[in-house]
């Protein structure tokens, strides 16, 4: 009887302990590929060198926060800009802006400095019980070359056990515990902190080091946000940013309009970067329907073109604080936005500062964008020179 | 590695053992069977540093 009841309990055992293995392997594995995949990009002919963050603080070697920064350089001296995108990875416009500045913009004066994947761990993480796809396709000339979807924090994997509550260094500001994961909460960060922490160290102590003159920091935010399609700029740059926005509504036709970066309110690049630096810090925000609560399904598509029946529903009911019609907001166009409002910050710092101007070619903008598509603008690996590709 | 990061794996291990434990003690209740695995694999899922 004994016998009997023991065999029938471990065929139970087992075939439980079989469903667990297999809930395991189906939801991990895939989950595991996504934060082992690799993105090629092709390094254009502007590049001059790739430098890496942990070259700043020098904890970050070896960690999977450490991360490229590609520099390019012009045949003339001049100012400098820093570039960042993936800040926050599930704001994927910015990434696309600034791979496609890698593979393409000549710096004829002064120099470019860009970091496509700023929080490198959050770019492998993902957000499962929101829906996230793990991956989105931009079709290109030559085939669709696939992304990873990432989230706006870094992985627990990296960083780990969140606090109950973070306390922002050195103002001692409480925020959520999440916080302590994302790096536009962790600036200006130091060097012995939590890994986030050195990930926005470095980045200060790049800018002080070699004296960057700009820092523009893309994001997108949602179109129920107030902070949405705008240009996030603390004093110091408000004069810039004002012009820029001015122009980008006069010359290219879409709005960006200025918010001021709260003096109260710590953490944030727009305004650490600027009270910790001499360089002037700009936060650019692209509407992104997808990060919307009231949407249908997360998909791939949402993300893409930004078309929802509720925010069109919302929008008639003017809860949205940007336009939005039938069209969505189609990638192209936000990518385009970040491309231009780029440019144009570069264009007025440029006038300004003759002594300290910077030139840069071969940056697509907003109205190139939305005509061919992001993908346009993407070379094919296979056929690029091998030592010319680097993996994000 | 940090060292409480390091102490959290442990706790870790020691609850996917504690758990695994009872799993295998559990002589009768099916329910009770399905509990200790659903709970076992978010913590194996981080041992293994999957998620």
């Amino acid at each position: 009887m004994t016998t009997a009841h023991g065999f029938r309990e471990w065929t139970i055992k087992s075939i439980l302990l079989a469903i667990a293995a297999l809930l395991m392997v189906l939801g991990g594995v895939p989950l595991y590929k996504h934060r082992h995949s690799q993105i090629p990009i092709v390094a254009g002919p502007g590049v001059t060198k790739v430098l890496k963050l942990s070259q700043f603080v020098s904890s970050l070697k070896g960690s999977p926060a450490d991360t490229d920064v590609f520099v390019l350089e012009g045949k003339e001296p001049g100012g400098k800009v820093l570039i960042m995108s993936n800040t926050h990875a599930n704001e994927p416009a910015g990434l696309l802006a600034t791979l496609i500045m890698v593979e393409n913009a000549v710096v004829e004066k002064g120099t470019l400095y860009v970091i496509p994947e700023f929080n490198a761990s959050a770019g492998r993480n993902t957000k499962p019980g929101d829906g996230y796809p793990l991956y989105f396709d931009i079709p290109t000339e030559w085939g669709a070359k696939r992304f990873r979807m990432g989230n706006r924090d870094s992985s627990p994997l990296e960083q780990w056990p969140d606090p109950d509550v973070y306390i922002h260094y050195p103002d001692k500001q409480l925020f959520s515990f999440l916080d302590v994961r994302n790096t536009n909460r962790t600036w200006p960060g130091r060097a012995d902190g939590p890994l986030m922490e050195r990930v926005t160290f470095a980045a200060m102590e790049m800018m002080r080091k070699d004296k960057i003159d700009i820092a523009i920091d893309m994001h997108g935010a949602e179109t129920m946000f107030p902070v949405t399609n705008c240009i996030v700029a603390p004093q110091k740059s408000a004069k810039i940013a004002t012009l820029v926005s001015m122009n980008v509504k006069a010359m290219e036709g879409f709005d960006n309009h200025v918010e001021p970066s709260p003096g109260n309110f710590r953490g944030l690049s727009h305004r650490e970067i600027g009270d910790f630096s001499e360089t002037l810090p700009f936060l650019l925000e692209a509407p992104i329907p997808f990060l919307d609560q009231p949407t249908g399904p997360k998909t791939v598509k949402l993300l893409l073109d930004g078309k929802d029946p509720f925010l069109l529903s919302l929008a008639k009911k003017k809860k949205l604080f940007v336009p939005y019609d039938e069209s969505g907001w189609p990638m192209d166009k936000r990518v385009g936005q970040h491309c231009s409002v780029t440019l144009e910050i570069i264009r007025q710092y440029s006038k300004k500062n003759p002594d300290t101007a910077i030139k840069v070619a071969r940056i697509p903008r907003y109205a190139d964008l939305v005509k061919t598509g992001v993908g346009h603008y993407f070379h094919d690996p296979a056929k690029a020179d091998k030592t010319s590709i680097y993996y994000e | 590695m940090p060292v409480i990061m390091i102490l959290y794996y442990l706790i870790t291990a020691f609850i996917v053992v504690m758990v695994g434990w009872n799993f295998v003690r559990e002589k009768k209740s099916v329910n009770d069977m399905i509990l200790y695995l659903l709970v076992l694999i978010p913590l194996v899922l981080r041992l293994l540093r999957v998620k």
